[in-house]
């Protein structure tokens, strides 16, 4: 039997914090190229299902696998980023002190060693990947901005810019609408839809218009307390029944 | 990664001028008397402690460490210098006889194998760095590796700058205990008391001082120096962003200490006393504060906090010895909650209060324009990052 060609596989992964059971028995898997979406409602374990695949959480037991076969439970945060998995974090993470045009620098591809960082000249194709990053993050002109001088949405934008600059297989994406206005909501989705195929991105996102617009044909993850409730095309999660009842006995409008 | 800033550009020049005055002209005005040997003197230990300040920015303003225990890697520096400087004296001590007149009052009648090396001072000179540089170098690892951050490497440095006094007051440590060692008499065959040398070592502190600045300036433009900035400000996103966070601060952690035990080597020479009580944690956390007055993250805040701080502790001990402490401590409030800047950041402040004032009255408030700030950025944040 072939194996598909799965970029990540998470397989019976448990993870409990001081009794409380973040993570149980997960299964996930993500296809190359997938756009997938992950919804829930608050506890259902998302963030620990991304700090788990970073490394930043090691798994009580269960399997995390990069690509083919590479064992990511055993890797420290930065191993795991090396091999090609960006993250973004909920609240937006960015060297505030730093310049903008700075901030994508630092996280642009290449060697990150002590020794090679205190001689590295950026070249010429650098600089331009650079101008390129600045420009689709629609940032070029606050490119010598300090980063903690912009605004909430931009900072977002400015950290997927990041994150892009690392040229990772795997995006995870943690809310990357979270205080935006509707119009850079809807940019959001369209540019994370357009790096689908080149990357393999997994979006964590509360916000339901949102979710369709990037979800479209895809596969759409719903996690309650810890596993997979149940996954599938976006209207089928809308109108399944066990969703109705975690989003709205909770007293969340799941199914607008 | 960028051309100089106008400030910098502006700091380059401002310290070339004052690094001329004190290289070449302040010891040729003492050369021909019109500066006393007593005032080149003090001056030289100001700039060894200028040195300890910078190390602390190194590690607290650029990268967030705050390292309660530099004093201690300065005090190794000027231990291996007075090993050295021991050995010279010959058997011109109080006893007469080859060996250092501490090792001869607890019976020793020769030398400690350890100690002999310390007749060449090219040895001293690595084991200033060595010595200094492999503690650094096994404590950074342990601590680093553990991620331990914040509050509890601080209190760490500083158990360990206070674990090290003790072993250090101690006799049987062979390293002259609680009188440490001082009666030198030559440095690389120069008389140490002579008016002369000292001015030597004076102009050798100076150059010292004004070589670690040229080079962390250097340091903090290129990528390294983002890096270690953008740990300080969020260490999470480097590490996330593929940087193994721990090398860089171990790296920096050393150098650190490497250039703390520089100004203590050029210290002992000049002071003629090296003993424990310089590894005592209030001696580190005079550095802090030093630091802390003239101005995090910006390098020549640390030597402009050591030289002013120092300057009024001569005055204090002489007009009022018991207060000291309490000026000290009282400075140290006072900087960090009206003038989190520092010194340095007087200038800026002036001129904002200036703009003020000129201002006319019933101007509408002007649109505050987002001025792009320069990069590196050199206001350091308002709360202390530990």
């Amino acid at each position: 039997m072939t194996k598909p060609n799965y970029m990540l596989t998470v397989e019976d992964v448990s993870k409990t914090y001081d009794g409380f059971k973040a993570i149980t028995d997960l299964n996930f898997y993500l296809f190359e190229g997938e756009l997938r979406t992950v919804i829930g409602p608050n506890g259902a374990g998302k963030s620990t299902f991304f700090d788990l695949i970073t490394g930043r959480a090691k798994p009580d037991k269960g399997k995390i696998e990069f690509g083919m076969n590479t064992d990511l439970t055993a890797m420290n945060e930065y191993e795991i980023n090396r091999l090609g998995v960006g993250r973004k974090f909920q609240t937006p993470s960015v060297f505030t002190e730093h310049t903008v045009y700075n901030n994508i620098v630092l996280s642009l591809v290449g060697s990150r060693g002590v020794f090679a960082s205190i001689f590295k000249r950026l070249s010429s194709t650098e600089r331009d990947r650079i101008d390129e990053l600045l420009k689709l993050v629609r940032l070029d002109g606050k490119r010598d901005w300090k980063a903690g001088m912009l605004a909430h949405g931009e900072k977002q934008w400015l950290e997927i810019g990041m994150l892009l600059a690392q040229d990772p297989k795997i995006l995870l994406v943690d809310e990357p609408a979270a205080g935006m206005t509707d119009e850079e909501t809807h940019r959001t989705g369209e540019l994370l839809i357009s790096l689908a195929g080149k990357h393999s991105i997994v979006v964590i996102e509360h916000d339901m218009t949102f979710v369709k617009q990037i979800a479209r044909d895809g596969q759409v993850t719903v996690l309650h307390q810890g596993s997979v409730l149940c996954e599938g095309k976006f209207d089928a999660v809308q109108s399944n029944p066990k969703v109705r009842e975690v989003y709205l006995g909770r007293g969340k409008s799941g199914g607008k | 990664m960028s051309a100089l800033s106008t400030r910098h550009k502006i700091e380059l020049i401002a310290v070339g001028v004052i690094a001329l005055f004190f290289i070449v002209i302040f010891p040729l005005l003492n050369a021909h008397g019109y500066v006393s040997n007593f005032t080149i003197n003090v001056w030289g230990k100001y700039l060894c402690y200028a040195l300890l300040a910078i190390s602390v920015d190194l590690l607290w303003g650029y990268t967030g460490l705050l390292s309660l225990g530099q004093a201690l890697f300065f005090s190794l520096g000027g231990y291996m210098m007075g090993m050295y400087l021991m050995r010279m004296i010959g058997d011109l001590g109080q006893y007469g006889k080859p060996i250092p007149d501490f090792l001869v009052f607890l019976g020793w009648s020769g030398l400690p194998k350890f100690w002999e090396p310390f007749d060449s001072f090219p040895f001293a000179a690595l084991m200033i760095f060595l010595v200094p540089g492999l503690l650094a170098l096994v404590f950074g690892f342990l601590a680093f590796r553990s991620r331990i951050k914040g509050v509890y490497f601080s209190i760490l440095t500083q158990a360990l700058t206070y674990g090290a006094s003790l072993m250090f007051f101690r006799n049987d440590m062979l390293m002259g205990g609680n009188n440490g060692f001082t009666d030198f008499r030559f440095i690389l065959g120069f008389d140490i008391r002579n008016a002369a040398t000292q001015r030597g070592l004076f102009i050798a502190t100076a150059v010292t001082l004004l070589v670690v600045y040229v080079a962390l300036r250097l340091l903090s433009y290129t990528k390294f120096g983002l890096v270690q900035r953008a740990i300080r400000d969020g260490e999470n996103r480097v590490l996330f962003s593929g940087y193994a966070t721990a090398h860089f601060k171990l790296f920096i952690f050393i150098v650190a200490a490497f250039i703390a035990a520089v100004g203590g080597a050029l210290y002992v020479p000049q002071v003629g006393i090296i003993n424990p009580s310089e590894m005592t944690p209030d001696k580190s956390l005079e550095a802090v504060v030093w630091c802390a007055v003239g101005g995090r993250a910006t390098l020549v805040g640390p030597i402009i906090g050591a030289i002013s701080v120092n300057a009024l502790k001569s005055w204090a001990s002489r007009a009022a010895p018991d207060y000291w402490l309490v000026i000290l401590g009282g400075m140290f409030v006072i900087v960090v909650l009206l003038l989190p800047g520092g010194i340095v950041s007087i200038p800026a402040r002036l001129k904002a209060l200036w703009q003020r004032f000129t201002k006319k009255p019933d101007d509408p408030e002007p649109p505050k324009p987002p001025a792009p700030p320069q990069e590196p950025a050199v206001t350091p944040a308002t709360t202390p990052s530990t």
